[in-house]
């Protein structure tokens, strides 16, 4: 069978995530192993079928926990006998390192591709490594130069510069916002697996102190220690496989912004609509097909803009199309960050948001189980000047 | 209440590139890379325009005018002494406006400035390096 774009001869086979905590009781290895062999097993394999891996953004080894584990860390601890592998971190946000797998599924360099991504931020910051960025009193080099003599120097402040823009323009309000956290709390709770569980009341998250205007405490995620990893087949590979398939529909990988924290121009949307656009143009599918929608959660803002970006609601509408909270709930019209998100679940950064929607589609969601037996799921990473995202279906 | 001046700033280690940037203070300019052929302003520096593809670049002093595009209110002390809340703004150049810098807004309640405002460049000297900053330009 031939295929008009090449992620559509791609389906994901298989997922796994270890234990999800603000404290690990593992290694950041162990918790790797845990992920990948729980992938494999979901998907019917044993260790000997996997011949391709590829991670986002690779192993850093700067004790900061953003990325502890690599790939050689994790062929060699399950003596992985490999055709293919590679991972990218300049690329359309945390997603590229599935797009790679895809294209290397799609050339026929390997059968079946172990992705994963760990973090090991919540141990790193107990040991008081917290950011890698720079270390006081020593100089910055490359792109930091222009953002950390002004201490931007983390996600939340440079962020904040866009997500202050789309408030300007939008006119969002507070209480609008505020239902991103709100929603991803209320799914957390009926996911055992999720960070934090606890309801949050819109007092509550007004009442929260400012981290950077206008990002409050509960709009930025949870650094946790935990890993995901999903299997990656050919579509004829997959057939065979217990899981029934779920074969990538469309992805938007592209760049056609000024890829710079400060230079990008488009500061209201970042750099999402282009984004957005690809993937549509790769599908006969509409935003109105699509049943649940996992967004990416790093920020709430994050969330609202991809709300608008995909396609879902009216630019600058997102804050009426949210408010209240009912149309983005379970029940609702567009069930989104249905495991509670980044936010509630834990920063797995959209690798979470992968594995819930397999978790979705599969039927597997329990308690949190969208009903109406959703087939289509739309998934987006990053912000600022990064953009990935893709579409999931059923087949 | 102003707007404490954040000490230790990370300073840059300087290059070919984005050295008349980082030491044009010292004159009291805003250098900013130009190209000679088009007047176009290139910024992060490089030896390359993207309007004319020309090779010819030299730094160039503009005002110092710019008008803020966006605007936060940091309240986290991101490591134990740093002074907080403080302003981090991304200013648009008056000359032309796609060149965009982060800065901090001083001299100021923190709660003061808008997006909209004008403001004006000055200068911290902090070693050899001088900090472009901006203050509200209340005479606008």
């Amino acid at each position: 069978m031939t295929y008009s774009h090449p992620e559509k001869s791609c389906a994901i086979t298989g997922i796994g995530q270890s234990v999800i905590s603000r404290a690990a009781e593992k290694s950041a290895l162990g918790l790797t192993v845990d992920a990948a062999m729980q992938a494999i097993e979901d998907a019917g394999l044993r260790r000997e079928d996997i011949d391709g891996v590829s991670t986002w953004p690779g192993g850093l080894g700067d004790g900061t926990g953003f990325s502890p584990i690599g790939i050689p860390a994790l062929q060699d601890a399950l003596r992985l006998k490999l055709n293919w592998y590679a991972n990218t971190r300049e690329t359309a946000g945390q997603f590229g390192a599935l797009f790679l797998a895809i294209m290397a599924v799609h050339a026929r360099l390997c059968r079946h591709v172990l992705v994963f991504r760990t973090m090991y931020q919540a141990t790193a910051r107990k040991a008081g490594l917290v950011n890698a960025s720079f270390q006081p009193g020593a100089r910055v080099h490359d792109k930091m130069v222009w953002h950390a003599p002004y201490h931007a120097y983390v996600a939340a402040t440079q962020q904040a510069l866009y997500f202050a823009r789309y408030v300007h323009e939008s006119g969002i309000r507070p209480e609008q916002v505020a239902q991103v956290a709100i929603n991803g709390r209320r799914n957390a709770a009926l996911n055992p697996a999720a960070v934090y569980r606890k309801p949050l009341t819109l007092d509550e998250y007004m009442a929260a102190p400012y981290i950077s205007t206008p990002l409050r405490i509960f709009d930025c995620d949870v650094p946790i220690d935990g890993s995901t990893a999903i299997i990656v087949s050919h579509r004829e590979n997959a057939g065979d496989l217990p899981n029934p398939v779920l074969h990538i529909e469309a992805i938007g990988a592209s760049m056609q912004y000024r890829n710079s924290w400060s230079q990008l121009q488009e500061l209201a949307t970042q750099a999402q609509p282009k984004v957005a656009e690809m993937m549509w143009s790769r599908t006969d599918l509409k935003p109105a097909d699509v049943d649940v929608a996992e967004l990416y959660d790093g920020f709430s803002f994050h969330t609202i803009n991809w709300l608008e970006n995909f396609g879902f609601c009216n630019r600058f509408e997102a804050g009426e199309f949210i408010e209240g909270g009912t149309r983005i709930a379970l029940d609702g019209e567009l069930p989104i960050n249905t495991n509670g998100g980044a936010l509630s679940a834990g920063r797995m950064h959209a690798y979470g948001q992968i594995h819930e929607a397999c978790v979705q589609l599969w039927g597997r969601g329990g308690e949190r189980q969208v009903k109406g037996d959703p087939a289509v799921a739309a998934l987006s990473t990053a912000g600022g000047p990064l953009a990935g995202c893709f579409l999931l279906v059923r087949s | 209440m102003s707007t404490p001046t954040p000490s230790r700033r990370p300073l840059p280690v300087l290059d070919i590139d984005n050295r008349s940037f980082w030491t044009g203070g010292g004159t009291g300019k805003l250098m900013i890379t130009s190209c000679v052929d088009c007047d176009y302003l290139i910024h992060p520096p490089t030896d390359f325009c993207p309007v004319c593809e020309s090779r010819r670049v030299a730094p160039k002093a503009v005002s110092g005018q710019a008008t803020i595009i966006s605007l936060t209110v940091n309240y986290r002390a991101w490591y134990p002494d740093l002074p907080v809340p403080y302003v981090v703004a991304l200013v648009a150049l008056a000359e032309q406006p796609e060149v965009q810098l982060i800065t901090n807004i001083v001299d100021c309640d923190p709660l003061e400035p808008r997006i909209g405002d004008r403001v004006r460049v000055k200068f911290e000297q902090c070693e050899e390096v001088f900090v472009p900053l901006f203050v509200l330009d209340r005479g606008a």
